[in-house]
C-alpha cells in the first residue's frame, strides 16, 4: 500500500520540487525533526537509536578479542556491517546482503575510518591481539535517506562506546572504561531531483531523485563522498554542496554533543 | 587511506615512479580485442591492465528484470585473483560489488537506454593486473567497449583518479599512493557536458584542497579522451580496411561506392569529433 501510495506521489513531488516546495513544507536545506537516543542496548558497548523522521536506525558497537592486521600490528580494528531488515521496508527482503546494504555500510565506514574517530591505537591488548570494534547498523523503518541516519546512528553508538576489561585471557564485560571519539565526523546526503537540489531526501523524494551525493566532514575537513543515482553533478554543484555539508555540520554536531 | 607517514611517496620532488604531480601514467586502449563481444577494450594504464567486454543488446535474463522502454544497463567490475601482491579471492566481494554499482549508474547516465527496450546491455570490467585506480582504469576502458560495440551513448566518459600524498595534490593515484597516500578521488566525467557521473572520495583534504584536485582531474580529461578515440579510430580503420579487402577478393566492381561511407565515417571521427559531439550531445 505504502509503495503504491510513493508510486502515485512520484509526479506530485516532481511538480512540488520544481517550484520550490516539498511535501512536507520542509525547505530544501532543512532536515527532518532528528532524535538521538543513546545506551539503548544494554549488552552492547556502545548503541544508539536515531530518528530522522519516519527512518529509524539501531546501531549497536560490540568489542571483542581479535588479531590485529598484519600491517597494523599494534591497532585495534574497526568493522561496519549494515542490515536492512525487512521489517523496515516492503522492498527489503531475506538473503544475502544486497548492494544496496554494502554501499550503506561502506559509506559510513570509509566516513568513520578516514575521520580517525576511532581510537584505534589505544585498543591494543598485547602482542597479537587487540580490541575489535564492530558496528552493526540495523535499519528499523525506512523513510529514506537512510545513509545519515544509519551514520549519525554509527557515530552517535560509537561516542558512547565504553571498552571492557581483558584479564588473565577473558574479557570482563563488567568493568568499562568509557572511550569516546577523537574526532566527530557528521554526514549530509542530498538528493537531485531534475535541476533541484534538496537535503535528507524522504522515500518519495528519493523515488524520483536522479542522483544522489553524500558527503562526511569534519571541521575544516572533507573525509569521503558517494556520488550515487544515474544523474550528474557540475563541479560547481559538487564544490557548494561540500560547502553546504560544512554549514549542516554545525546543527548535526550540536545534537551529537548534547549526549 | 593508510596516511602512513613512514613511507615516502615523493623522493627529491618527484612520485615514486618518477611522474610529476600532475603527470598520467602511460596509457594504451586497443578496441575490438575479443572475438565473441559485441564490443571490447583492452587498456593498460602505467601496470594496470584491463580487459573490459559488452554483450548486448541482448534478450534479459532473468526475464523479471526486463524494461520495456529501455535496455537494462548491468555491470561487474572485478579484479582477477593474480592481479595482486597477495593472492586475491576469486568472485565478487564487497569492495566490487560497491564498484560495479557506482559504474553501473555512471553508465546509466550515457547510455540512452531508450533505442533498445526490453534488452540488456552487459559491461564486464576485468582488472587482469591492478596497481592502483583500477575502477577508473576500467570506466574508461569500459566506455571504448560500448562505443566499439555500437552502443548509443551522449559522450563517452573518462575515468581518472585524483589524490593527496604527503600534502600535495596529485593526478592518477598509483598503489602505493593509493594505500599510503592520505586521500583519494576517483571520478569520472562525461567530456562534452562537463558533468560529473561518478564520484567518492576518502582521506582527509581541506576544501582548497579538493577544489584544486577536482581541477587537476578536469585539466586531464582531453589527455584521456584521445586514447580512447585513437583506439575507435584505429579499429574503425582496420576494420574498413578489412571490408575493402574482401570486397577485392570477391572481384565485385562496385567496391569504390560500397567503401566509402566506411571510410568516410572513419574520416569524421578524425576531424571534427570533438564539436559534433558537443553539437549532437543533447545536453
Amino acid at each position: 500500500m505504502v509503495m503504491v501510495i510513493d508510486e502515485l506521489k512520484k509526479d506530485a513531488i516532481r511538480e512540488l520540487i520544481k517550484n520550490g516546495k516539498r511535501d512536507d513544507e520542509r525547505g530544501f536545506s532543512d532536515y527532518r525533526e532528528i532524535s538521538i537516543k543513546t545506551n539503548v542496548i544494554s549488552a552492547a558497548e556502545g548503541s544508539a537509536d536515531v530518528r530522522i523522521g519516519k527512518s529509524r536506525v539501531i546501531a549497536g558497537v560490540k568489542l571483542e578479542v581479535v588479531e590485529p592486521f598484519l600491517d597494523r600490528p599494534t591497532e585495534g580494528t574497526l568493522t561496519v556491517n549494515a542490515d536492512l531488515l525487512p521489517t523496515a521496508h516492503e522492498t527489503f527482503e531475506e538473503g544475502p546482503p544486497s548492494e544496496e546494504s554494502i554501499e550503506l555500510a561502506r559509506v559510513v565506514d570509509r566516513g568513520i575510518r578516514a575521520a580517525e574517530a576511532v581510537d584505534l591505537k589505544s585498543l591494543f591488548i598485547e602482542e597479537g591481539k587487540v580490541w575489535g570494534v564492530f558496528v552493526d547498523i540495523y535499519t528499523i523503518d525506512h523513510d529514506g535517506n537512510l545513509l545519515d541516519t544509519a551514520a549519525l546512528a554509527a557515530v552517535a553508538a560509537l561516542q558512547t562506546m565504553k571498552v571492557p576489561e581483558y584479564k588473565d585471557g577473558k574479557i570482563v564485560r563488567e568493568n568499562l572504561t568509557p572511550k569516546p571519539l577523537i574526532t566527530i565526523p557528521t554526514q549530509c546526503t542530498f538528493a537531485k531531483i531534475g535541476k533541484e537540489i534538496i537535503i535528507d531526501p524522504t522515500y518519495a523524494e528519493e523515488l524520483v531523485a536522479d542522483a544522489r551525493i553524500t558527503y562526511c566532514v569534519g571541521d575544516n575537513m572533507l573525509y569521503a563522498i558517494q556520488k550515487a543515482g544515474s544523474g550528474s553533478f557540475s563541479k560547481e554543484e559538487i564544490i557548494s554542496l561540500l560547502d553546504k555539508s560544512f554549514e549542516q555540520r554545525k546543527y548535526l554536531l550540536s545534537l551529537l554533543n548534547k549526549l | 587511506m593508510g596516511g602512513n607517514s613512514d613511507v615516502p611517496l615523493i623522493v627529491n620532488g618527484k612520485r615514486l615512479d618518477g611522474r610529476k604531480m600532475d603527470e598520467l601514467r602511460p596509457i594504451t586502449i586497443e578496441a575490438g580485442v575479443l572475438n565473441r563481444a559485441t564490443g571490447s577494450a583492452y587498456l593498460t594504464w602505467g601496470k594496470n591492465k584491463v580487459l573490459a567486454a559488452v554483450y548486448g543488446p541482448r534478450e534479459v535474463f532473468p526475464k523479471h528484470e526486463t524494461n520495456l522502454y529501455g535496455s537494462v544497463v548491468r555491470c561487474r567490475y572485478m579484479m582477477a585473483p593474480f592481479s595482486t601482491e597477495e593472492h586475491g579471492r576469486a568472485g565478487p566481494n564487497r569492495r566490487s560489488r560497491e564498484i560495479s554499482k557506482v559504474m553501473r549508474e555512471a553508465f546509466e547516465n550515457i547510455i540512452i537506454k531508450e533505442v533498445y527496450p526490453k534488452t540488456a546491455i552487459d559491461i564486464y570490467v576485468d582488472i587482469l593486473e591492478g596497481q592502483g585506480s583500477t575502477r577508473v582504469a576500467g570506466l574508461t576502458a569500459a566506455a571504448v567497449a560500448l562505443a566499439n560495440a555500437g552502443i548509443p551513448m551522449k559522450d563517452i566518459p573518462i575515468g581518472v583518479s585524483v589524490g593527496k600524498i604527503e600534502n600535495q595534490i596529485a593526478v592518477d593515484m598509483m598503489k602505493e599512493e593509493d594505500n599510503f597516500g592520505q586521500a583519494d578521488i576517483p571520478l569520472a566525467i562525461a567530456p562534452a557536458s562537463g558533468e560529473i557521473i561518478l564520484l567518492q572520495m576518502d582521506g582527509k583534504m581541506t576544501r582548497e584542497e579538493f577544489v584544486y584536485a577536482l581541477d587537476l582531474a578536469y585539466a586531464k580529461v582531453d589527455e584521456i579522451r584521445e586514447k580512447q578515440i585513437n583506439a575507435l579510430r584505429e579499429f574503425f580503420k582496420k576494420s574498413s580496411a578489412a571490408v575493402e579487402n574482401e570486397q577485392d577478393n570477391s572481384g565485385l566492381n562496385t567496391i569504390e561506392q560500397q567503401s566509402e561511407p566506411i571510410q568516410q565515417s572513419s574520416e569524421e571521427s578524425d576531424a571534427g569529433n570533438e564539436a559534433s559531439r558537443n553539437e549532437d550531445s543533447g545536453y
